[in-house]
């Protein structure tokens, strides 16, 4: 009678065999630790940092809608708004004008207020800012009616 | 007896052995073969954040969700901007409504008036993950989902993290979060799509205060790399030994 | 915050993981939810408890406490009815459960889930080898009585204890000496493994820095301690509601004098009274620890302390002190020493004791979460009661009672394979 005492190691050692054969079909090749780094840090799918370069760009930047709208951007360059991104109202290009074909322009009070509303912080740029209180000020009224977003200040308009 | 205790060693050690299989075939079997290139090591990725010159607009969280494909109405975001508010008296006002996404437009906090006169201080403290050096969400990782990059972006494996929320609980500054959506592990990750291309980051490009700025701590000549060399900056909570590489200009000692 | 019926721009519901459940107060952090809730805290209540049947089963196998005999084959049974369900509020808990096995296929053993499932694996098989030991001798005898049967349950039976005797069919006193050595030597090992076990359960909370309570090199010890204590507490009480089933069987049966009922109150009063020695004793090492760290919390005075003190003092005074120190430890603990132990007296302290466990468990997992990483602000957190989707089922009340009842349903079932109630 051979020893009956091994059976259940048998068992074991064949259901981590079984472990490994699954594993070899189902964790990608390319998982593991990355040359020049470590086990703590850099264990991983390096496959997966194509995934994210790969990721698509939304934001394009002024530069590229000077391109096609010059005179917008000038008239943004000489003022105080030279500072705000085109795509900080207007809304991320994306591959604009192919897709999308208009881009939604936020002209709400809201996005105006985002600055402007008069905050007196003593450490703060914030307080330096020109600003008003929202419940006095024209309240409910979108600040775009009187105010030109490329070119804010109401004397040169 | 002796037969079955001979037997009981040699079982036990071939269990172990056994046991250790799988440990050496994840290093035999492993892609030290597959040299893809993952990384630049000539750059090391760093962050600064100016609390002097941010107002609070909230454009850079904005920008962020929309870049980085965050649904925009839930509470949860890749970064943020607190507003402070300390008054004279000591107390302190302490919020993030939707980390800050629309902006700071009214003078109340939580539904209480400030009077202004009484406030000691008032700034806003703009925060994202910090891409520690010795990260200590990739650690607790069970399946190594989540990694640090060669130039020191920390990213996430989305088909790869099983969701368990353990580097969550472990981030000290609460980066991190469950994507709605794609129901795994999400965080900042410095717009790599868009540095690996020559670009800034969605939010340090939408700042239209320059309070926010990314540079490579390996160049010498980078403006962001000399501020840090040569003005006084600080960290977040460094006693936790993480070695974040987001540095603050103006920090305060009531930032949390 | 109800905003639960977010519709993105595809129109897919959006379910923030934690939102619901999650009510913020004061300053916190965006991002932070109560993300580990219910079955996070059913996690370690249940591999405790295995952990805690394995050893009592141990107590009598290995130092040979006779007294333990008629509890300990129970207790082993049990622990392996228990040990599917240790799987269960993960796989609830998973925001991707079909990779849960992502842990064994590429674990990062600088994580303590990972290396914890690995040590989970060896203790599974240690449980399941050592069943096989002691059953063995079991399964070839059934073998040989259902040799012949034709009905369609005994054909089934017979082909089933075929496969679990895995071949091995000498039942001479040599072979079983052998398989009696073999439980001896498991059964040894196996304590060790159910610490190791427990300890990394603990490691998994004890090493998160970024956590001010969770954070303390005790965290291990104390969970390894208060999973033996639930792990025993659960195994005399079930025994006790078996006992009791067969002395009102024996009762209806043959009347109340019979001296059969008294062999079995005798029987079980014996044992009850022994096995609580037993579990007084790590009651005990479970509070001291758990005293001890308070106090050094306190006198330290770090500066997570004051948010830790209003939530220790303040929020969670009842659940903490109350409901946890008071009834989960000092009640049974007095109730199990004062002299002149009943059954019905012990049931009780039982029912207490894992009760405090419980509370324990949450405690530690939902407490931890109960202040910001801010440490301005806090978190309570509501556990769904009623399920509306399958997020409140799984990580709601019904979803906890589901992974409870569990391993008594299995056991029903393993329990006509392996036998393990007769009573001496």
């Amino acid at each position: 009678m051979k020893n009956h005492v091994l059976r259940p190691l048998w068992v074991v050692l064949a259901g981590i065999a079984l472990l490994l054969v699954v594993r070899h079909f189902l964790v990608p090749s390319d998982f593991g630790v990355e040359e020049g780094g470590n086990f703590t840090y850099n264990y991983h799918r390096l496959s997966s940092i194509d995934d994210w370069k790969n990721f698509k760009v939304k934001y394009r930047g002024k530069q590229y809608c000077q391109e096609c709208h010059e005179e917008n951007v000038e008239s943004l360059l000489d003022s105080p708004h030279e500072i705000i991104e085109c795509e900080n109202c207007h809304g991320p290009a994306i591959d604009h004008p192919d897709n999308p074909e208009t881009l939604a322009i936020d002209t709400s009070r809201a996005q105006c207020l985002r600055c402007h509303t008069y905050l007196p912080y003593p450490t703060s740029q914030r307080s330096e800012l020109p600003g008003i209180n929202p419940q006095d000020h024209n309240p409910g009224e979108n600040c775009v009616d009187c105010h030109n977003p490329h070119n804010p200040d109401l004397e040169n308009m | 007896m002796s037969c079955s205790r001979r037997d009981f060693i040699k079982n036990t050690f071939k269990t172990t052995l056994a046991s250790t299989l799988p440990l050496s075939a994840f290093k035999m079997l492993s892609p030290a073969e597959v040299k893809a290139y993952t990384g630049d090591s000539s750059i090391r990725w760093v962050f600064l954040v100016d609390t002097q010159k941010c107002v609070g607009c909230g454009l850079c969280v904005k920008a962020c969700k929309k870049e980085n494909e965050i649904p925009y109405d839930p509470p949860i975001t890749r970064t943020w901007v607190e507003r402070y508010v300390l008054m004279k008296n000591g107390q302190a006002h302490i919020e993030s409504p939707y980390g800050g996404r629309d902006g700071y437009t009214e003078t109340k906090i939580r539904e209480n008036e400030i009077p202004p006169e009484q406030i000691a201080k008032g700034f806003f403290v703009p925060k994202l993950c910090n891409q520690c050096k010795k990260p200590a969400c990739v650690q607790v990782c069970p399946v190594g989902a989540t990694y640090q990059t060669q130039d020191g972006v920390v990213l996430v494996d989305r088909k790869w993290c099983i969701g368990c929320g353990y580097c969550i609980m472990a981030c000290p500054y609460g980066m991190r979060f469950f994507h709605p959506i794609h129901k795994v592990a999400e965080k900042c990750t410095f717009c790599y799509h868009r540095i690996k291309n020559g670009m800034k980051t969605a939010c340090v490009q939408n700042c239209p205060f320059g309070a926010r700025r990314i540079g490579n701590l390996k160049d010498p000549n980078d403006p962001v790399t000399k501020v840090i060399m040569t003005e006084r900056v600080s960290v977040l909570k460094d006693e936790y030994g993480t070695k974040p590489q987001v540095y603050y200009i103006g920090l305060d000692t009531n930032v949390r | 915050m109800s905003v639960e019926n977010i519709v993105g721009q595809g129109g897919e519901h959006l379910v923030v993981h934690g939102l619901e459940w999650t009510a913020k107060e004061l300053f916190t952090y965006p991002n932070e939810f109560i993300y580990w809730s219910i079955q996070i805290v059913m996690y370690p209540y249940m591999t405790g408890l295995v952990a805690g049947a394995f050893v009592l089963s141990s107590l009598y196998h290995v130092f040979g406490q006779q007294d333990l005999k008629t509890i300990a084959r129970f207790s082993l049974v049990f622990s392996l009815a228990l040990l599917p369900v240790a799987m269960m509020p993960l796989q609830f808990h998973l925001q991707q459960p079909l990779r849960g096995m992502n842990v064994m296929f590429t674990p990062h053993f600088t994580s303590a889930i990972a290396a914890f499932g690995i040590v989970f694996s060896t203790y599974a098989v240690i449980v399941l080898s050592e069943i096989w030991f002691v059953y063995r001798k079991f399964f070839v005898d059934q073998i040989e009585i259902l040799k012949g049967k034709e009905g369609a349950v005994d054909r089934f039976k017979y082909y089933l204890y075929l496969l679990l005797s895995l071949g091995a069919f000498d039942t001479s006193d040599a072979a079983v000496a052998k398989d009696k050595k073999a439980v001896k030597i498991l059964a040894g090992i196996g304590i060790p493994v159910a610490c190791f076990l427990h300890g990394y359960a603990g490691f998994i909370f004890g090493s998160v820095k970024a956590n001010a309570l969770w954070m303390s090199p005790l965290m291990p010890v104390i969970f390894i301690m208060s999973a033996v204590v639930s792990g025993i507490a659960l195994c005399m009480l079930t025994y006790i509601i078996i006992m009791e089933f067969k002395k009102w069987s024996a009762i209806i049966a043959k009347g109340k004098g019979d001296e059969s009922v008294q062999v079995i109150a005798g029987a079980e009063l014996d044992v009850i009274t022994k096995t609580s020695r037993y579990l007084l004793g790590f009651l005990i090492a479970a509070i001291t620890l758990e005293l001890l760290d308070l106090i050094f919390r306190g006198y330290t005075a770090m500066k997570s302390w004051d948010i830790l003190r209003s939530v220790m003092y303040g929020k969670d005074f009842i659940h903490i002190f109350v409901m946890q120190y008071g009834i989960g430890n000092l009640l049974p603990f007095i109730m199990l020493l004062v002299p002149g132990l009943s059954i019905r007296r012990v049931f009780f302290a039982l029912i207490f004791v894992l009760f405090g466990v419980f509370m324990m468990r949450w405690n530690v997992v939902i407490g931890g979460q109960a202040f910001s990483l801010s440490f301005a602000g806090y978190m309570h957190y509501h556990m769904p009661i009623i399920p509306h989707n399958m997020e409140t089922y799984k990580e709601g009340l019904f979803g906890a009672l589901t992974v409870f009842a569990t391993p008594f349903a299995l056991f029903w079932v393993i329990n006509k394979v392996t036998p393990s109630l007769e009573y001496k």
